[in-house]
């Protein structure tokens, strides 16, 4: 991406500063995503805009996308590059799964989601989260932000509406929280970020991965703990 | 130092222009190059009995939506409302303009009884934007926003006439009077819309039922856009009435968007 900040002036020409970055009518899911452990699994969270520039391509899209059986990646950024990373990644995990016998442990995903966005990084424009379940550490959460660096934590926040909640979430957040404080904390945060990022919006979709299986559960958008008017 | 608009620094209310060296040297050279704080849609539409307004109530700060309670349809004076989009600075010096200009006519008026009405109409409010408009752009220095004038026409007796007048300005100065209009995203997504269900015999009723559809699907699409809305009217009878702000109710219930798409089986996402 660096060259296009030497280009000439004419490369800016007719172009909006929003959708500069992007090519001529490339989706993008500026985005809130968010995902958080606790003891058991995980809870993945999205928002379910995507825009070019000030268009609302898709209200109710689905940012949540599915690697394995027990693993899961929250995705923001470009729509297409997100989309061509999930193929690649769910293409080698269930390679992997055949070939050991085992669920692939989520490291290993993330890893390998990592490396996908490392080694193409001149060409990409993706933010993802993976989190999920495995039988060796049960639940974790990995962050891997545009460039590819890959940082395990306990909590993730990503997407352009993620900047908007970071001192919601720091000052809400405790460890060890169970499933339905997980819940409600990512719900509450991801419609603050709604309610302020216009590139965010639409219906919040949450996912929680436990050994058991996967729930999927959806927030109208009418219905939002904190709705988009607010003050 | 005065801070009159039509030149963007000389002091009266006069259209001549000031000497443009002098002009440039006393403001320090000052050009808008882009909108900071921006408004998105007005919608206008004539109905029976007058013409009506309607707005969101948010102001934006690129993408970040800062300002959710700000007020974009003004009244100017008794008979003549405004609205637009764009940068909410400029609106807001429009604004003061054009009820300085009401304020002095008051003031200097022959007569101090209401019904020998002296107020300008809708449309001496649009030509005089207009000219406005136009000088600035001719300073490469425009002010940012395409403004809807509502109201009614007057008579040369200074009487106001029913035929209702609604009109549009742009930041380049291109005026426009239609009895349907729309600005920003309004333009692609609700004049359509309108245009399709404009008949000049509507009722209040249904135009403001229309300009609420058109506002929530606007909302839907339109990435700089707020559920909480403003509604304004002129009437011949009851003048210039602006709504508080509201909210609108939104429709997410649909099959196709509970469905989850990001499952394996699936392409992912859409």
């Amino acid at each position: 991406m660096s060259h296009q900040y030497t280009a000439d002036y004419d490369a800016y020409a007719g172009k909006s500063a929003e959708t500069r970055h992007l090519k001529p009518g490339e989706l993008s899911t500026g985005t809130t995503i968010m995902a958080v452990q606790f003891d058991g699994g995980v809870v993945l969270c999205a928002d379910s805009r995507v825009s070019t520039g000030s268009y609302v391509a898709n209200r109710a899209s689905d940012k949540i996308a599915q690697l394995h059986d027990h693993i899961w990646c929250c995705r923001s950024g470009s729509a297409a590059d997100t989309q061509a990373l999930t193929d690649y990644v769910r293409h080698f995990l269930s390679q992997l799964a055949v070939e050991t016998g085992r669920l692939p442990e989520v490291k290993v995903a993330a890893h390998l989601m990592r490396r996908l966005c490392y080694q193409n990084k001149d060409n990409l424009m993706a933010g993802v989260i993976v989190g999920g379940w495995d039988p060796v550490c049960g639940g974790t959460v990995y962050n891997i932000p545009v460039g590819g660096a890959c940082i395990p934590m306990p909590f993730a926040l990503g997407g352009s509406g993620s900047t908007y909640i970071y001192g919601l979430v720091d000052a809400e957040y405790r460890e060890n929280m169970t499933k339905d404080e997980a819940l409600a904390l990512v719900r509450k945060a991801v419609a603050h970020a709604m309610a302020r990022d216009g590139s965010s919006g639409g219906i919040i979709r949450t996912l929680v991965a436990t050994e058991e299986g996967n729930v999927r559960d959806y927030v109208s958008g009418n219905m939002l703990p904190y709705g988009p008017a607010g003050w | 130092m005065s801070l009159s608009l039509q030149s963007g620094g000389a002091a009266s209310r006069a259209l001549a222009p000031p000497s443009t060296a002098r002009a440039i040297a006393d403001q320090g050279n000052q050009m808008t190059t882009r909108p900071i704080t921006t408004g998105t849609s007005v919608l206008g539409m004539k109905y029976r009995g007058g013409v009506m307004l309607a707005a969101d109530t948010l102001v934006s700060y690129g993408s970040l939506a800062k300002y959710k309670n700000a007020r974009r349809l003004l009244s100017i004076n008794s008979r003549t409302l405004i609205g637009a989009g764009g940068e909410y600075s400029d609106l807001q010096s429009i604004a003061d303009l054009l009820r300085g200009n009401a304020l002095n006519d008051r003031c200097t008026a022959d007569s101090l009884y209401e019904e020998d009405n002296n107020e300008e109409c809708a449309g001496e409010v649009w030509s005089y934007l207009r000219a406005v408009m136009y000088q600035r752009r001719n300073r490469m220095n425009p002010l940012w926003n395409d403004v809807v004038v509502a109201g009614f026409r007057q008579n040369p007796d200074g009487t106001t006439t029913d035929s209702p007048f609604l009109g549009v300005v742009d930041k380049i100065g291109t005026a426009y009077e239609d009895d349907v209009l729309a600005t920003g995203f309004g333009a692609y997504i609700a004049l359509p819309l309108m245009r399709e269900k404009y008949r000049p015999d509507m009722e209040e009723g249904e135009a403001r039922a229309l300009l609420e559809d058109c506002l929530r699907i606007l909302f839907y699409r339109d990435c700089r856009a707020l559920n909480r809305v403003q509604i304004a009217k002129v009437t011949m009878d009851g003048g210039v009435l602006v709504s508080e702000p509201y909210e609108l109710d939104t429709y997410w219930d649909f099959k196709g968007f509970v469905t989850n798409k990001g499952e394996m089986g699936t392409d992912g996402g859409w």
